[in-house]
């Protein structure tokens, strides 16, 4: 799509292409950095309302300020590194995760007006780059020189294996639906109302209505899988506090937890914009061509995504955590062969449009 | 020098120094977790020379797959077993012999490539290689994609075999 370097071009055209790509990457940094605020006092709030409690109330107007002060209370904290710790691995990792979490930005779009990068593999890219963060939690979980955290390493990693295969098979159905695997035409072809989204089967008229509760299955199945991946309660085994301390961030503290901290949420906006993108349109408006513009686009699209991010604390605050033999049971012997019969029902879906 | 020249000279910086890193290491954890910078350096290389979808195939199979199965293993058997795992001096005669095969290796590279006169290919621009990859993999290349297939199923077949006996 042309516009998708409209940015990117604009500032090109004044200045040189180097200091272009430059501020094309760090744009989406500027947006992290206020949704993590955001996103950490909603997480206080939110599990406060659900706890039939206040949450925080004291550091500002309804404790507006808190995430702000929690922030300053990180910076200050003493950086310990023990003296069993791998120094090297210790310090890379925190980065290494944070930048997993980041890379995965390059190919999301904010608004047709608006996207890093118009990979044309995108959505592609963005499940691949995500073992980065496999990699950067194993070099953390090992180089602390702590039983605790080598043992939620190893759940970290057998559990994000193992849910990338239901959450691949839901992108492999949308991929054939929309029959590319380019990120904008995902969204161009969920143009329309809201019922042209992947959501409710993709385009076409009431004869689809058939393929309807599969792609809803597969929805359902992609969110569930995306919380895995993000170790998110339910799926927190791999920082269960009551068996393994806090996993593999145990020995962290300081700037280098809130890293850790920092790409979780990078990671929860990820998951919940892809889920965006794959079935619920993008930054396409519901409403047809109303409010279509760029600049709503990029409010639907943060509405849409934001809404995804939200029900993620709510899942994290209503249920309890499974236990490891659950975790790999719900997702070999119920989530595969589900989500095996759905991206079928979805290829057919295409094949007769 | 333009962008790319920047970013490809960039990526051949990581892979060597990280390539140097695996090989000259004591420590075997450093070299399975410096193969991670080697295998995103070729990716981004791959990325250049416009073949997006094998850049990402090299991220998904080498770093999400070998490279984590290469962490457990190495993993598993040095802290937990006890033995650490390092590489030494050998001796002197190795360092004779590897230096001499060393020189001659790189002796005949720089000859191979000083002597011939070599044709660069006209740029194709394309904007993705994806359709000619799949396409290609579903005609010309069919057999070779179906034995890869097979293959991979009984691999899949024979874990859970194993997996399963107790």
């Amino acid at each position: 799509m042309e516009t998708t370097y409209y940015i990117y071009n604009l500032i090109a055209n004044s200045t040189t292409e180097l200091i272009a790509a430059v501020i094309v990457a760090i744009i989406p940094l500027l947006f992290i950095l206020p949704y993590a605020l955001v996103a950490i006092y909603g997480e206080l709030k939110i599990s406060a309302f659900m706890q039939d409690k206040l949450g925080p109330m004291r550091t500002g107007p309804y404790g507006l300020l808190q995430p702000i002060a929690e922030v300053f209370k990180l910076l200050q904290k003493e950086d310990i590194t023990p003296d069993a710790a791998d120094k090297p691995l210790f310090n890379i990792a925190p980065v290494l995760i944070f930048v997993g979490s980041y890379a995965a930005f390059a190919v999301i779009p904010f608004s047709s007006y608006f996207a890093p990068s118009g990979l044309n593999v995108g959505i592609f890219f963005a499940m691949a780059i995500s073992s980065l963060a496999v990699i950067a939690i194993m070099m953390g979980g090992w180089s602390s020189g702590n039983k605790f955290a080598l043992l939620g390493a190893f759940r970290s990693v057998a559990q994000i294996v193992s849910y990338e295969i239901p959450a691949a098979m839901a992108v492999l159905g949308i991929a054939a639906m929309a029959n590319t695997l380019n990120i904008n035409t995902i969204i161009e072809s969920q143009s329309g109302w809201f019922w042209n989204w992947f959501l409710f089967g993709g385009q076409g008229g009431i004869e689809k209505i058939w393929v309807i509760p599969f792609t809803v299955v597969m929805c359902v199945i992609y969110f569930i899988s995306s919380l895995a991946e993000c170790n998110r309660t339910p799926f927190d085994l791999v920082e269960g506090e009551s068996e393994l301390v806090a996993g593999y961030a145990t020995e962290y503290s300081g700037m280098k937890y809130a890293m850790f901290y920092l790409a979780e949420y990078a990671n929860m906006f990820v998951a919940a914009a892809l889920i965006t993108i794959l079935f619920l349109g993008g930054w396409s408006s519901p409403l047809g061509d109303i409010l279509n513009g760029p600049i709503w686009q990029l409010a639907w699209f943060v509405i849409k995504t934001m809404s995804i991010v939200f029900l993620q604390i709510w899942v994290r605050w209503t249920l309890p955590r499974i236990r490891v033999d659950q975790l790999m049971f719900v997702c070999w012997k119920v989530f595969l062969p589900i989500s095996f019969v759905c991206f079928l029902a979805m290829a057919l879906a295409r094949m007769v449009q | 020098m333009g962008l790319e020249s920047i970013v490809f000279y960039l990526f051949a910086v990581i892979v060597v120094a990280s390539a140097l890193v695996v090989v000259l290491s004591k420590k075997i954890m450093y070299a399975a977790f410096s193969l991670l910078f080697t295998l995103f350096g070729i990716a981004g290389m791959y990325a250049m020379l416009m073949a997006d979808f094998i850049a990402v195939a090299q991220i998904m199979i080498y770093v999400g797959g070998i490279l984590v199965l290469i962490v457990f293993g190495v993993m598993l058997t040095t802290k937990i077993t006890g033995v650490d795992v390092k590489t030494g001096p050998t001796g002197k005669l190795n360092y004779i012999a590897g230096g001499l095969l060393a020189v001659m290796v790189a002796g005949s590279l720089a000859w191979l490539y000083t002597s011939n006169s070599w044709i660069s290919a006209p740029v194709n621009e394309t904007n993705t290689s994806i359709n000619a990859v799949g396409n290609l993999l579903l005609t010309e290349y069919l057999l070779a994609f179906e034995v890869g297939s097979v293959l991979l199923l009984i691999a899949l077949i024979g874990a859970a075999l194993i997996a399963r006996r107790k």
